[in-house]
């Protein structure tokens, strides 16, 4: 592993290696957004309180329970085997055809989406209740004081945990190119097939791992100071 | 004519009754006040009027809405009942001004420019003019629970609910929050209050209701109560608080 042969190496397959990072950061960064969604939703469905009777009792303990066995079984499970069965078994089973793409962002999308939940649900929760109270007996619906005043106090405490389920997802994505999808670690193992540099070619896509978190990181960290400043102000 | 008529109002959390079978009702412009020792339900009472506790039976009419009836639109019922904390609950995200102007725009009842005239308008009957375009956290005490009663008058309503308003500010706090009070029932507005001021209960109050163990142990008009307790209970709580 000399320098010389490393630059070597990655003056000839830089485009192979970009594109594999460039494709790990988009899978990552739309699995976290479509994660977010569905964070979004059971966050709010699991925090609202269930009536006492009436119709939207049963259908809110039925969404409920679909809600945490989609948790359970995504945190409980590993992500390569959700990956397997997302991509052949639902494919094989239904006969409906998806890419590995495909396959590999609704698997991460499902898996950050459980974690996620968890986020908003925590988000919701450590807002005083006072705040829900104070906006329902000014007539607001409960949405409504959702949307208008629990919301965006709990999504400005949630941010650093946020920042950090996308760090996640972004270093989970490598466990898709188990199905083939063509990210950074998959285009590491193609680099190898092709010329058997395995020391050298992994290092260099550690490194770009490495590179990229680390700068996320650092800009998680600002938010996060900045958050907790206006925070501290708003104490 | 009356604002609020309670029937036999039952609460219960788990096993125990909070609230033990109470009967009250006030009358329009009429000022109560609430009193008793910590735990004897006074302000789970006044959470059932405006349902933020749901009574277990029992009945609320407010202004000829039934609150106690499942079926009533409860967001409806709520813009006419005013409801201040003592924790004061204004949001913290936004500045004294959209803390009053939200729910007259996000209900639609008011347009921009009509709901911060009426923000405008308040805020100066609170004295606090200058304090519109400030957050919360830039105020004191004292300040946020007058913009928590503007906040409560912008929905325009008739009946207004105190949960022990004065209960979380210092001492020298107290007095600017119980004028904005005093002034409020002087315009005739209906008002109950959970509260331990009793100054403020002898001067501003028609009637005070002492409750304990979630019974009305007895109810007469302010001074009168004060003066002559006639029942032992009301004594007792009465020689350790004045």
């Amino acid at each position: 592993m000399s320098v010389e042969l490393m630059s070597k190496i990655f003056s000839q397959y830089w485009p192979m290696f970009l594109r594999g990072a460039a494709a790990t950061l988009m899978i990552s960064l739309t699995a976290t957004i479509l994660g977010c969604l569905i964070g979004l939703l059971i966050g709010v469905v699991r925090t609202t309180p269930t009536p006492e009777r009436g119709a939207k009792r049963g259908i809110l303990r039925a969404l409920n329970g679909i809600f945490s066995v989609y948790i359970e079984f995504f945190r409980g499970t590993p992500m390569i085997v959700q990956a397997m069965f997302i991509y052949f078994g639902i494919t094989g089973a239904t006969g409906i055809n998806m890419s590995a793409y495909t396959a590999g962002l609704i698997t991460l999308a499902l898996n950050a989406g459980a974690y996620i939940s968890e986020i908003f649900r925590g988000g919701i929760q450590s807002v005083s209740p006072g705040q829900m109270e104070a906006a329902r007996s000014l007539g607001l619906s409960h949405s409504m004081s959702m949307v208008r005043v629990v919301l965006p106090q709990a999504i400005r405490m949630m941010i650093p945990a946020l920042i950090n389920q996308y760090i996640i997802t972004l270093k989970d994505t490598s466990i898709i190119s188990v199905i083939g999808v063509r990210e950074l670690t998959q285009s590491g193992k193609l680099i190898i097939a092709s010329n058997f540099r395995s020391a050298e070619i992994w290092f260099t896509v550690g490194f770009m791992y490495y590179v990229t978190v680390y700068i996320l990181s650092k800009i998680g960290r600002l938010i996060e100071r900045r958050m907790s400043y206006v925070q501290s102000k708003n104490k | 004519m009356y604002k609020v008529k309670i029937n036999n109002l039952i609460k219960s959390f788990g096993t125990g009754n909070v609230l033990n079978g109470i009967d009250m009702s006030v009358k329009e412009r009429e000022v109560v006040c609430i009193i008793g020792p910590s735990g004897s339900g006074k302000s789970t009472l006044l959470r059932c009027i405006n349902a933020l506790e749901v009574a277990t039976s029992g009945t609320i009419i407010v202004d000829d809405y039934e609150i106690t009836d499942p079926k009533v639109d409860i967001n409806r019922v709520r813009r006419n009942i005013g409801m201040v904390f003592q924790q004061f609950n204004l949001f913290p995200h936004m500045t004294a001004l959209k803390n009053i102007t939200l729910a007259p725009r996000a209900l639609k009842i008011l347009n921009k420019e009509e709901a911060e005239e009426r923000a405008f308008s308040l805020l100066k009957r609170v004295g606090l003019e200058s304090k519109a375009h400030s957050y919360p956290h830039m105020l004191s005490g004292g300040q946020q629970q007058r913009v928590a009663i503007a906040r409560a008058l912008a929905m325009n309503p008739d009946v207004m609910l105190f949960d022990e308003p004065t209960s979380a500010l210092d001492p020298e706090m107290v007095g600017e929050v119980l004028s904005v009070m005093e002034s409020l029932a002087d315009e005739g507005m209906t008002m109950i209050l959970v509260s331990h001021e009793m100054g403020f209960a002898r001067e501003a109050a028609d009637r005070v209701i002492f409750l304990d163990e979630g019974v009305i142990v007895e109810e007469n008009e302010a001074n009168e109560l004060f003066a002559n307790p006639q029942n032992e209970r009301t004594k007792n709580f009465l020689n350790m608080i004045l």
